[in-house]
């Protein structure tokens, strides 16, 4: 039987900073989880990380991350995802001390 | 000291042009990132989790001041004011970003260091006993055959595009603080009636399929060395399997066909080619042994050492763990931890990089070493300096006085910056020193190795650590598996698992209990947790990690 489809994020690692970033519906990469386009279609989705692909020069490795519907947009379901939108855990570096967007 | 010659720096610098316009043309499109990612790779660029990372080179773990210096400039310039060094005597900048990665590779070149050959299938950097040329109990300095095998393989043809990658470690000394036996090839350099030689140990390795090394040859003369090792791996080269990347390293190789048969086809091609070595290699390799000779040491008295160890208490507990035997007995090999209690293991801000460089320069002839064991080592000072060093240590956060102790933890970066990670180990590190500083055991305890690793590659050699902790995602949660009994020396073995595996937050109790029943069955103070181990084997405790466990939860 086929799996149930989950809500994805599109998320990669940008070029030149190197940094997460996720797809948003408007077609910016955004360094917020909560501006991310959630995709709950199955089709929309595989058309969204072509998309995603198809800027190599904005981004490397874009793929489709499980996420779910928070109060304040899309939320991590898995703990990789929650590092990846947060930083490492022995210092205060990465997302969690930046707030400036793209 | 040695250093460059002009074939060296102009290698290296037409290196990093080449680099540079990749940079440039991955950036502006003309290079695909499946283009780039192996040129990336080549120069130790990898992308983690949140950022780039850089990797360098420490070759044989050897760094003078001026580069330790260099490291903390890098480390400010272009990253977050620090470096983190690892098991593989490598420095890991963990926030480049990809416009200025040539800058640092050129930066890296002003002081002879470079970042070729961490990564991809090549023969990786030569990691060496990071007591070379200081240790009481060496046969010979094993660097200047490690630099030998560096620049055997370093752009060597044949070995660009090997099945995988290939590590090789060497020890000067019985006594193996290089981990041989979980390399490709291990060489411990043994003396047969006065001559010089090299036993070779092939096949160990740790990750996914972990095994002990196996003798090869006991006893291989310089002559024949660098011969001999190429018909390793060339043999290997050909056999070696590329269909699946996970029996491609030569220790499956050796696993599947048996030593015996690659002991015969290594002999056989080591005929055929041995014509082709001239002996010219004999002659550079004693060209740089001339570069790797040992400083002159000063002569003191060491009434002052004497006197600060009599007097002060935290000066003698820095003593009795932080320092080695030296070859000569009024000097001391000193090793700087870099784990405070809660530090991330192997971490160093600039500002310390320099007072140790400070140091070096100071006491210890500009000498400074990496440990696979992710501190640094003065290896070369006068025991009447030692109260002046631990003096400025100690200001610096560096006299932490807990080398081969409980807190003393090897731990991979995991989750929190790889992007291979299946769990974090750097807060499970950071924890388990917390606790056992609060319980104020751990001199108690003694010598107790603990090694993590955060996924199954196994970065962190859990596998050989008397205690490894395995980090696994278990249906979405984090989950660490426990081993007991590795042992990374002479005497190698892997560990064994204790059973199903505990939480993050069950994970440091679990600890504690398996720490207790040591202390509890321990014949004396003097039988270490690795004799205890072996003498009383696992039951015990695996009664304590589970049925105790069981029976607090059940009361
Ligand atoms: C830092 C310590 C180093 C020392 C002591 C050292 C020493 C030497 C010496 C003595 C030679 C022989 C040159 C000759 O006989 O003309 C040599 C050649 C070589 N070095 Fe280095 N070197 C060092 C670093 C490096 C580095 C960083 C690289 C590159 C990654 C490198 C790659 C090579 C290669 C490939 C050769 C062979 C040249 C040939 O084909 O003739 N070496 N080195
Ligand atoms: S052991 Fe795994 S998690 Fe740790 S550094 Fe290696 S690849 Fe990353």
């Amino acid at each position: 039987m086929p799996r149930e489809f989950t809500p994805k994020v599109v998320t990669a690692n940008a070029l030149l900073e190197g940094d997460v970033v996720y797809l948003t519906a408007d077609d910016r990469w955004t360094r917020h989880l909560s501006e991310a386009e959630l995709i709950t279609d199955e089709a929309h989705a595989q058309l969204r990380l072509l998309h995603g692909e198809g800027q190599p020069d904005h981004v490397v490795g874009a793929y489709l991350a499980d996420a779910r519907q928070g109060l304040d947009g899309p939320e991590p379901v898995h703990f990789r995802e929650e590092f990846r939108r947060t930083g490492p855990s022995n210092y205060r570096h990465g997302k969690q001390a930046e707030t400036r967007d793209v | 000291m040695y250093d460059y010659t002009d074939f060296d720096a102009a290698f290296v610098a037409e290196r990093n042009r080449q680099f540079r316009e990749q940079v440039e043309r991955r950036i502006n499109g003309a290079l695909t990132e499946d283009e780039f990612k192996p040129l990336r790779l080549m120069n130790g660029l990898y992308l983690q989790l949140h950022a780039y990372m850089l990797r360098v080179a420490i070759p044989y773990g050897t760094l003078n001041s001026r580069q330790m210096r260099q490291l903390a400039h890098i480390a400010e310039q272009w990253d977050k004011g620090y470096g983190h060094f690892t098991t593989r005597q490598n420095i890991q900048f963990n926030w480049p970003r990809l416009r200025d990665v040539p800058d640092m590779l050129d930066a890296l070149a002003e002081v002879n260091m470079h970042a070729i050959q961490t990564s991809g299938n090549t023969i990786r950097n030569v990691t060496a006993d990071h007591f070379a040329g200081a240790a009481a109990d060496e046969v010979a300095d094993p660097r200047p055959v490690a630099e030998l095998i560096r620049q055997w393989s370093t752009d060597h043809p044949e070995f660009q595009f090997l099945p995988r990658k290939f590590k090789i470690a060497v020890t000067g000394s019985p006594n193996d603080r290089a981990v041989t036996r979980a390399h490709d090839i291990g060489l411990q350099i043994v003396d047969r009636d006065g001559t010089i030689g090299y036993r070779v140990i092939v096949g160990g390795g740790l990750g996914r399929t972990p095994m002990i090394g196996k003798v090869l040859a006991d006893f291989v003369t310089q002559y024949d060395l660098l011969p001999y090792l190429e018909a390793v791996v060339s043999v290997w080269n050909l056999l070696g399997r590329r269909d699946n990347k996970y029996k491609s390293r030569i220790k499956i190789t050796v696993h599947e066909h048996g030593i015996d048969e690659i002991r015969a086809r290594v002999e056989e091609r080591f005929k055929l080619i041995r014509p082709s070595f001239s002996g010219v290699d004999v002659e550079l390799f004693e060209r740089i042994k001339a570069a790797f000779a040992p400083p002159a040491l000063n002569t003191a008295d060491t009434a002052a050492f004497d006197a600060a160890y009599a007097a002060d208490p935290v000066f003698r507990s820095w003593c009795d763990t932080n320092l080695s035997p030296h070859r000569a007995p009024d000097h001391a090999i000193a090793q700087i931890s870099l784990k405070a209690h809660g530090a991330t293991p192997g971490d160093a801000t600039a500002e310390q990089m320099r007072v140790m460089a400070d140091l070096a320069e100071t006491y210890g002839h500009d000498e400074l070493r990496i440990s696979h064991e992710q501190n640094v080592i003065l290896p070369h000072v006068h025991k009447s300096d030692l109260p002046a060093i631990h003096a400025a240590l100690k200001e610096a956060g560096l006299a932490t006085a807990n080398i081969g102790l409980i807190s003393d933890i090897i731990a991979c970066p995991g989750m929190d910056y790889c992007a291979l990670a299946t769990a974090r180990s750097i807060p499970i590190a950071q924890e388990i020193a917390t606790r056992f500083e609060a319980l104020k055991l751990e001199h108690e305890i003694g010598d107790l190795k603990i090694k993590i690793s955060g996924c199954i590659n196994a970065c962190g050699h859990h596998h050989v650590g008397h205690i490894g902790i395995l980090g696994l995602d278990r249906a979405g949660v984090e989950n660490y598996q426990i081993t007991l009994g590795g042992d990374h020396t002479q005497t190698a073995e892997l560990g064994q698992r204790t059973g199903p595996g505990f939480s993050a937050d069950e994970i440091v109790p679990a600890i504690e209990r398996i720490v207790h029943a040591y202390l509890d069955y321990r014949d004396s103070p003097d039988e270490a947790f690795l004799q205890t181990y072996r003498r009383i084997g696992m039951g015990p405790f695996k009664t304590a990690l589970y049925e105790e466990a069981h029976a607090h939860a059940a009361q």
